[in-house]
């Protein structure tokens, strides 16, 4: 098998230099680690910059990256909803509404919160589920690397997952949390340089985005704007109507995913007070508006102005996972080619390291700490925390094949999503918004909740219940999941003994005192932040509409 | 303590621009004729890289300077 790309020694040690910044990051950290604090939740003192920064890396992993160009070239501006719709009302929402609880009740986990607020069954749960998740993930990262250098650049999957897998293992085992944020803060930048002279080139090629929306019209029917078609399932290549995008994707998934899912909200955790912890989601949603335009554009440019022959597997049927390698190699020349593969790499590196990060201290916090050892002393919790990095990493490995077999590894990863985010984000919901819920309505809710999402899932894949699309089943899964939630911890809720008041304080939205932001000028408060996003965003919206 | 994550940013921006503009100087126009549509996107590119890394050196040893 012929590599796609022909790399020489300016590539290489483009790519080395990297490899030796990124486990330089961790060597030079590796002093300031000195209590589990410290090594597990980078003691609480990283600035609202680069903890915002950290907080869109860790998410943009290589399956966000590559599976966003592969949906750009099947669902076209469509795709653009992740972001317009889903992430960035999400992401103002935990900034403004959530961070308060999660920063202000000083728990060091998502799960902690959900035993501070319920009780140690739904933490347990919680913890549990997350832990699995967030291996498989890491897995999938893994694989997904393994495969993509493979057939870029012929290294062979063992070397690629020994080499990934080693190069995180050090920096993180070094570093930390603070080497992971760091790290992902120098992926954030390489991927904007890397990634951004495929879309100016091929706008270049296209003569403008006027001309590339006709091209991108005739390959794909109604992919070019992302509102007027979807009054109905027939009419865009999503196969969803306006409600299951706005419920499903913009409401449930996007709120589920940015507002419960520790691996991001630990990046805000970090910051150094309050404010900065709320101003970490709402500084990432700047940068995150503008992504589509580096992430779902080459697809749009790689479907409409190749031939389809260019993303054709070995197997001679196409490959939307193809689509962003194959451009690398087509508009990079070397030199460039390697700043693009390093982008690339970094991305695949940091998706990784920030499961590996998570779990870590949700292990060390919320399952070591809370369950094996309850009398840990803080020596030993660093020492835990250091060696599940290596046992996370090991599972890592052993998950990677898990991903084998799916087309779009973003229709995967949201059906993971559904599983887990969906139900908790009810949870999360009513635990901080509404007084009366109680630990007993959580756990059952949470766990009837997920159960839906596979009942759903199970009739799915056995045909009884069907939809146009992988991605318009996935959106109706996390509608179904979600309110099978909320219903019934609100109805297991009002049957149990509620907590008394007084406990809830810090964790309950009536019962707490709003962060005060006078002293701070007015463009540093949350609240400005956010209106800004939110004007932006809605100005897309209408653009593309 | 903590180092400025300006000073790697930095550095690696400013190695890597300095590479890849150098590289685009020295080589043969054809590779661009082939990709980028004719320009020579190493050089440019390059470039840019090259003033975002310094530019980020600048900020370090200021607020390192201001600092001390």
């Amino acid at each position: 098998m012929e590599p796609l790309l022909k790399i020489n020694f300016i590539d290489y040690l483009i790519i080395i230099i990297y490899f030796i910044f990124v486990l330089g990051i961790g060597y030079f950290l590796r002093k300031a680690m000195i209590t589990s604090n410290d090594f597990l939740l980078s003691g609480r003192k990283i600035p609202a910059w680069i903890t915002g920064l950290a907080f869109i890396s860790a998410n943009l992993g290589a399956l966000e990256v590559m599976g966003m160009s592969a949906s750009g070239a099947k669902y076209g501006m469509l795709t653009a909803h992740f972001y317009w719709l889903g992430a960035i009302p999400a992401m103002v929402f935990v900034g403004v509404f959530m961070m308060p609880f999660y920063y202000g009740s000083k728990a060091r986990s998502v799960p902690e919160y959900l035993k501070l607020r319920f009780d140690e069954k739904t933490r347990a749960f919680n913890a549990l589920s997350f832990a699995v998740m967030t291996v498989l993930a890491s897995g999938i990262s893994m694989y997904a690397i393994a495969i993509v250098f493979q057939m870029m650049i012929g290294w062979s999957i063992h070397f690629s997952i020994f080499i990934s897998a080693i190069v995180v293992l050090v920096y993180i085992f070094f570093g930390g949390l603070t080497s992971s944020i760091y790290n992902e803060v120098l992926q954030f930048f390489l991927i904007v340089f890397g990634f951004l002279p495929i879309t100016i080139l091929g706008l270049i090629q296209a003569d403008g985005w006027g001309n590339l929306a006709t091209k991108m019209e005739t390959v794909v029917r109604g992919s070019t704007h992302i509102w007027s078609n979807l009054g109905n399932t027939m009419n865009n290549p999503m196969g969803i109507e306006w409600f299951g995008m706005v419920m499903g994707l913009g409401f449930v998934l996007s709120f589920g995913y940015w507002c419960t899912d520790f691996l991001v909200v630990q990046r805000a955790m970090a910051a150094k007070d309050i404010t900065a912890a709320q101003n970490t989601p709402l500084i990432a949603t700047f940068p995150k508006i503008l992504f589509p335009f580096i992430v779902i554009l080459p697809g749009i440019i790689g479907i409409s102005l190749f031939p389809k022959e260019a993303f054709f597997s070995d197997a001679g049927k196409i490959d939307y996972n193809r689509i962003l390698p194959v451009l690398l190699g087509k508009y990079l020349p070397n030199g460039m080619l390697g700043i693009g593969l390093t982008a690339l790499l970094a991305s695949f590196m940091s998706g990784m390291a920030g499961n590996v990060t998570a779990f870590n201290t949700v292990w060390t916090y919320d399952i070591y700490h809370a369950y094996i050892n309850k009398k840990a002393t803080d020596k030993q919790l660093l020492k835990m925390g250091k060696y599940t990095t290596v046992v996370g990493v090991l599972i890592s490995i052993a998950s990677a094949y898990i991903a084998l077999g799916f087309a779009n590894i973003m229709d995967y990863l949201q059906l993971l999503f559904s599983f887990f985010n969906a139900p908790l984000f009810a949870t999360f919901l009513l635990g901080m918004f509404w007084k009366r819920s109680t630990g007993h309505g959580a756990f059952w809710g949470l766990l009837l909740g997920t159960l839906a999402a596979g009942i759903h899932h199970l009739l799915v894949s056995n045909g009884i219940i069907s939809y146009y699309s992988e991605m318009a089943s996935n959106f109706y899964q996390a509608i179904y999941s979600w309110t099978t939630a909320f219903v019934l911890t609100i109805i297991i809720s009002l049957l149990t003994k509620p907590r008394p008041e007084n406990e809830l304080v810090g964790l309950v939205y009536s019962l707490t005192p709003k962060p005060v932001t006078s002293h701070i000028p007015f463009y540093k408060r949350p609240s400005s932040l956010a209106f800004a996003a939110i004007i932006l965003t809605i100005i897309f919206n209408i653009i593309f509409w | 303590m903590l180092f400025d994550i300006r000073l790697p940013i930095g550095f690696i921006f400013t190695i890597f621009g300095s590479i890849v503009s150098l590289y685009g100087l020295l080589s043969n126009q054809n590779i661009y004729d082939s990709h980028s549509l004719g320009i020579n996107i190493n050089v440019w590119w390059g470039l840019v890289m090259f003033i975002f890394g310094t530019s980020f050196l600048i900020f370090a040893f200021r607020k390192k300077a201001k600092n001390e």
